[in-house]
C-alpha cells in the first residue's frame, strides 16, 4: 500500500503537507480460479441422454426397412392404411408373427402361422380370406414387422 | 486367409428386392443419361445384351419379352451397400471396401474354422438380411481369394461359395485363364499368350526374373500371391482423395452460356460439398467443356482452362464465381455442348490450412457456418432441399433418367407401398 500525501489548498497556495494514515497492509487470498454462482445441481450425477427412438424401436439399423401399407385386411392386428411399418429382416420369423411376404410375386402383410404340416397366413380381417401355402406356391419370407407406427387421429 | 465377397448382379438385386416381380424377368440398368447397358440380370446377359449396348438396342430386343428397363438409382445402391457393409462387419476385424459392391475380408486366424460353411454362413446372411445374393471366394492371398471368387460365382455346383486349399489350388489355377487373373489386364494377356502362357497355373511358374522385367513388379507380386504368398495386405485406411471431379452429360445438347454456368454451378456445388466432408479445402481449379464428339455433324469443340486460387477454400459461392468467371473465358457462342465439369485439385487440410495475407478471419468463420447450416439442411430434408440460384430453377439441362425407380430406402415419400 502506497502513502498518499494530502495537499491542503487554500487559495491555491499549499499551507501544508502532511502524511495520511498509514494504511496497514492485510493479506487476501486472491482468487486462481473462477467460483460457479449458486449451488451445483443435484441432478448432475444422473445426467442422460435424451430419450431416441431409434435406439428403441431399431435393433439391426443395417437389416431394417421402412415399408407402408394400404388397406384394411390387418385392423385386427393394429395395422391400418397408411400406417408405416418397420421391418426387420435379420429376425427369423416364428409362428405366430406378423410377416412380409412375397406371394407370386406380390409383397403382402400377414400373420403367418405354420407347424410341420402346414403353413397359412392369416389375414386379420373377416373380410379378406386366408392364404394356404402349399409346396407349388411361390412364396418367400421378406421380412419380420416389429413395430407398427400409427398416426392418432 | 482372404475372402472375397462380391453382390450378384448388384445394381439389378438392388431393385429386384423392392420389386419382387422382376426376380425372374430379363432386367437392365442403364448408365448415366439413360445411354447404354451397365447391369444386366442373368436372364438378359443369355440374350446377347452385353455391357455398353445402347438403351435402343435394349428396347427392341426386351420389349417383346416383358425385360425391365430401369435408370440407374445410385441412391438406392449406395443405400444398400452401406448396408452389406457394415454386416460383413461381422464377419471378420478386419474389412477392406473394394468397390459398390465387393470387400475383402481378413480370415487371418480363422483357418481352424470350417472355411466352406464359414462362407456359406456369410452368404446366407447377407441374403436373409438384406435380399442381396452374393457369391464368397475364399484363398490364402487377395489375388486367389478373387479367382476362388469367380469360381464361386460361375461354377453351377459351387453353390456361390469356393475355398481354394492345397488340394484343389493347383486345379483351380489350370482352370483359370490369365485375362482371369486380378492384375492381368488385356494387354498382359496377349503378351503371355504370345509367350504360350495361358492359364494362370503355367503363369505363376514363369521365372521371376522374366516377371519383373516384363510385367513389373505388380506382375512379379501378382505371381507370387497366385502361389500362395500374400503380398498384398487388407487396406483399411482408404487413401485421401487428390483430387474431385465433378460432371456430367447434358440430357439434350446445350447452347446458351446462362445453361452451361447453371450446369457448371451445380457441379461446383456438388464437389464443394463432398470437400466438406472430408473436411478439406481446395486450391486449384479446373473448368472445361465439351462438344458431342460421337455427333459428327455437329461442329466439334472442347477446351479447358485452370486456375490457382490465392488461398485454398470450400466455400461454394466463392467458387461458383471463379468458376462461371473461367467458363466465360472459354465458352465460344454457336456450338452444341454436350459435358461441362468442373475438377479441384491440390486439396490440402482445412484444419492445416495456412491463412492468407489479405484474408478476414471473421469473414470466413461467417462462411463456414453459412456452409454448415446448408449441409445440415439438405442433409435433414434431402439432397437438393437448399441450393445456390445460380444453379438455375428450371435445370432443362438435367441428366435423364426416364426409368428411375423410387429411392425405397433413403426418402419417406419413396418407401414401399403394400397394399393389404
Amino acid at each position: 500500500m502506497s502513502r498518499i500525501f494530502y495537499f491542503g489548498l487554500i487559495n491555491m497556495k499549499i499551507t501544508e503537507i502532511r502524511l495520511a494514515t498509514r494504511l496497514k497492509p492485510l493479506s487476501r487470498p486472491l482468487f486462481i480460479c473462477k467460483v460457479a454462482a449458486g449451488f451445483p445441481s443435484p441432478a448432475e450425477d444422473y445426467i442422460d441422454k435424451r430419450l431416441d427412438l431409434n435406439n428403441y424401436l431399431i435393433k439391426h439399423a443395417a437389416a431394417t426397412f421402412f415399408l407402408r401399407v394400404s388397406g384394411d385386411s390387418m385392423i385386427g392386428a393394429g395395422i391400418f392404411s397408411n400406417d408405416i411399418l418397420i421391418v426387420d429382416r435379420s429376425i427369423t420369423a416364428k409362428s405366430g408373427k406378423i410377416v412380409i411376404a412375397i406371394v407370386n410375386g406380390e409383397m403382402t402383410v400377414k400373420r403367418i402361422i405354420f407347424n410341420s404340416k402346414q403353413t397359412t397366413l392369416y389375414s386379420e380381417n373377416d373380410e379378406y380370406p386366408n392364404i394356404n401355402i402349399t409346396d407349388d406356391t411361390d412364396f418367400e419370407i421378406w421380412g419380420v414387422v416389429t413395430y407398427v407406427i400409427h398416426k392418432a387421429e | 486367409m482372404f475372402a472375397l465377397v462380391d453382390c450378384n448382379n448388384f445394381y439389378v438385386s438392388c431393385e429386384r428386392v423392392f420389386n419382387p416381380k422382376l426376380k425372374n424377368r430379363p432386367v437392365v440398368v442403364l448408365s448415366n443419361n439413360d445411354g447404354c447397358v451397365i447391369a444386366r440380370s442373368n436372364e438378359v446377359k443369355s440374350l446377347g445384351i452385353k455391357i455398353g449396348t445402347p438403351v435402343f438396342k435394349c428396347r427392341q430386343l426386351l420389349d417383346p419379352i416383358g425385360g425391365k428397363i430401369l435408370s440407374s438409382n445410385y441412391t438406392l445402391y449406395g443405400d444398400m451397400s452401406s448396408r452389406v457393409m457394415s454386416l460383413l462387419e461381422k464377419f471378420s476385424p478386419e474389412i477392406e471396401i473394394y468397390s459398390i459392391d465387393e470387400a475383402f475380408l481378413c480370415l487371418k486366424g480363422f483357418e481352424k474354422l470350417n472355411l466352406e460353411e464359414y462362407a456359406q454362413e456369410i452368404r446366407k446372411f447377407i441374403e436373409k438380411c438384406t435380399g442381396i445374393p452374393l457369391s464368397v471366394g475364399i484363398g490364402p492371398t487377395k489375388t486367389l481369394a478373387k479367382i476362388a471368387n469367380n469360381f464361386a460365382k460361375k461354377s453351377s455346383t459351387a453353390k456361390g461359395t469356393c475355398v481354394i486349399k492345397k488340394s484343389n489350388h493347383k486345379d483351380i489355377l489350370k482352370l483359370t485363364s490369365v485375362e482371369n487373373i486380378w492384375g492381368v489386364g488385356p494387354r498382359y494377356a496377349k503378351l503371355l499368350n504370345r509367350n504360350l502362357i495361358f492359364n494362370a497355373y503355367q503363369f505363376c511358374n514363369l521365372q521371376d526374373s522374366w516377371l519383373r522385367k516384363k510385367m513389373t513388379v505388380m506382375g512379379l507380386r501378382t505371381a507370387y500371391e497366385l502361389r500362395g504368398h500374400s503380398c498384398f495386405e487388407i487396406d483399411d485406411i482408404p487413401a485421401a482423395r487428390k483430387d474431385i471431379a465433378s460432371s456430367r452429360s447434358f440430357g439434350k445438347p446445350v447452347e446458351s452460356l446462362k445453361e452451361l454456368e447453371q450446369a457448371l454451378a451445380s457441379y461446383v456445388s456438388q464437389a464443394t460439398k463432398r470437400l466438406r466432408e472430408q473436411s478439406l479445402a481446395v486450391s486449384t481449379l479446373t473448368v472445361y467443356l465439351t462438344t458431342n464428339r460421337f455427333k459428327s455433324n455437329d461442329a466439334q469443340y472442347s477446351n479447358s482452362i485452370t486456375y490457382k486460387l490465392q488461398t485454398a477454400t470450400s466455400y461454394t459461392p466463392q467458387l461458383i464465381s471463379h468458376a462461371t468467371f473461367l467458363l466465360k473465358k472459354i465458352y465460344k457462342k454457336g456450338f452444341r455442348y454436350k459435358k461441362t465439369g468442373v475438377i479441384l485439385s491440390n486439396l490440402s487440410n482445412e484444419e492445416e490450412r495456412q491463412p492468407g495475407l489479405f484474408e478476414c478471419t471473421e469473414k470466413r468463420t461467417e462462411n463456414k457456418s453459412l456452409m454448415t447450416a446448408v449441409d445440415e439442411i439438405n442433409t435433414r430434408f434431402g439432397r437438393k432441399a437448399i441450393t445456390f440460384g445460380s444453379e438455375g430453377i428450371d435445370q432443362e439441362w438435367k441428366m435423364r433418367r426416364n426409368y428411375l425407380s423410387p429411392c425405397y430406402t433413403t426418402c419417406w415419400k419413396d418407401i414401399p407401398l403394400i397394399k393389404i
